[in-house]
């Protein structure tokens, strides 16, 4: 892993700016405050609100056009998406198993020779699909800042320290019924240069699969009583708060280990499923050889 | 289990800028050895709403083998070299340029229009956009696709792509304005 790593840097080192507004100018041009920023979020959710009084349907996914997230703003469709339903290929997923993905893997902690500074943390829980049912012998990847809110990732300027014991990077394969389980440290809050004094909330990213592809997923997991939700332009994309909520995991004490690290619970339900099932899926065979 | 409370799905949020150190792997892009019997090479560019190239996006692709069969084996995380799972991932380079190598999906069924199904995530997107990419080879096909059927002529071309004159691939995502490819919403 580690070769890989540096490869990926080098690569990343030369990437020209994408968007001269978002992430690569010097902070003194980034000329729009937090006061500016929170009043945009705020009309936003002041409108939604108005607009669920008035019987509109709740959201529960991110809005793709939500201009205060800056570099969302020549990133968006403007159409609106075409329905579909889903054929053939779509309805199945990939298959992933103890091949692909080592049991220490979801250890985020063991990666080096020594141990990562931080609060060691249990993330846990299950992925389950629109029905409820486990998504059983699935790929779960997740990415994160160390505990100083640094990624190792060249285009990171953050000065925080790097970790050399911390990577950031786990997968695991979901037990027969759905759960994960990952160890790691706490992730820090990082800067980023959306505007003037920006704050990302701590969080942990999450790549998921389902039992057919139109269920894939990556998302973000955070922490309960984040004082920096509110003025989170990333978090706010999702409109609507019981939908915000399902992205916040819940400390959990009976997954908190005596002496060793904290707890916390967090599940995750897909879309669908859209395929008619067979008794042996049903019953939440796993998608592995073993 | 059909009479069970529907539970409400876990929002998605986007990739960010840093997935380049935990989602790209050895060999995410080859599905196939290059050069190997039947390989084809599929590319294309990501582009913003300005029509600039963006260079952090990852795309997924997901699709049948050569026959039309659905593949459900393990191994694309680690692969050996001889196993065709049928699912990639490739991060655009510098300049926005995707690379797979692949095969030609076969139809799943008898005059069905074979296609390659396609998640898109990126910096900026605040959720994954779904696709498809339709091989431009069987007229017919692609005429009688329920899909492309219910599009008009100038969005169905963002689907279809264009055969290389080395026999591969090209097709390219552009995720807003002139020429914006069309996403799928299967909800």
């Amino acid at each position: 892993m580690p070769e890989d790593t540096n490869a990926q840097l080098e690569t990343d080192e030369s990437v020209p700016p994408a968007e001269p507004k978002a992430a690569h100018l010097p902070l003194d041009r980034a000329i729009e405050t937090q006061a500016d920023l929170s009043a945009e979020i705020n009309a936003l959710g002041d409108a939604y609100a108005r607009a669920l009084k008035e019987g509109t349907p709740a959201e529960t996914q991110p809005r793709l056009d939500y201009p205060p997230y800056r570099s969302s703003i020549l990133r968006h469709p403007t159409k609106s998406l075409h329905h579909a339903d889903p054929e053939t290929i779509e309805l199945y997923s990939p298959a992933f198993g103890h091949q692909d993905v080592h049991a220490l893997e979801s250890d985020l902690t063991i990666q080096h020779n020594g141990e990562p500074q931080g609060e060691r943390i249990i993330v846990a829980g299950r992925v389950l699909d629109g029905d409820g049912r486990p998504v059983a012998g699935q790929l779960v990847e997740i990415w994160q800042a160390n505990s100083s809110g640094r990624y190792i990732h060249k285009r990171d300027q953050h000065p925080a320290p790097i970790d050399p014991n911390f990577t950031g990077i786990g997968r695991c394969i979901t037990g027969p019924d759905g759960s994960y389980r990952f160890t790691t440290i706490k992730p820090g809050a990082y800067p980023w240069k959306n505007h003037l004094n920006a704050w990302r909330p701590a969080h942990i990213h999450f790549s998921l699969f389902g039992t057919e592809f139109t269920q894939r997923i990556i998302t973000q997991m955070y922490f309960p009583g984040d004082q920096l939700f509110p003025l989170d332009p990333i978090y706010q994309t999702i409109v609507d708060q019981d939908a915000r909520d399902r992205l916040v995991a819940t400390y959990d004490h009976s997954l908190t280990e005596p002496e060793w690290a904290l707890g916390y619970n967090w599940d995750i339900v897909l879309t669908g499923p859209k395929r008619t099932w067979t008794e042996n899926e049903a019953l939440g065979a796993e998608g592995d050889e073993e | 289990m059909s009479n069970q409370t529907k539970l409400v799905p876990t929002p998605g949020q986007t990739v960010g800028p840093f997935y380049g150190y935990a989602l790209p792997f050895e060999k995410d892009n080859e599905l196939l050895a290059p050069g190997s019997p039947g390989s084809i090479r599929l590319q294309g560019t990501v582009y913003d709403g300005s029509g600039q190239p963006i260079p952090d996006a990852i795309l997924e692709i997901w699709q049948p083998d050569a026959d039309g069969n659905v593949v459900q084996k393990t191994g694309s995380l680690v692969r050996d070299g001889y196993t065709f799972t049928g699912w990639g991932r490739g991060a655009v380079g510098n300049s926005g340029i995707f690379t797979f190598t692949t095969v030609n999906p076969g139809p799943t069924k008898p005059g069905a229009a074979p296609f390659i199904s396609v998640a898109i995530f990126a910096r900026g997107l605040t959720n994954r956009l779904f696709t498809r990419i339709y091989l431009p080879d069987n007229d017919e096909a692609l005429a009688n696709d329920p899909l492309l059927r219910s599009l008009d002529p100038e969005r169905r071309k963002t689907l279809i792509a264009r055969r290389d004159a080395d026999g591969g691939l090209t097709w390219d995502v552009r995720l807003q304005g002139e020429g914006e490819t069309v996403f799928l919403d299967f909800q």
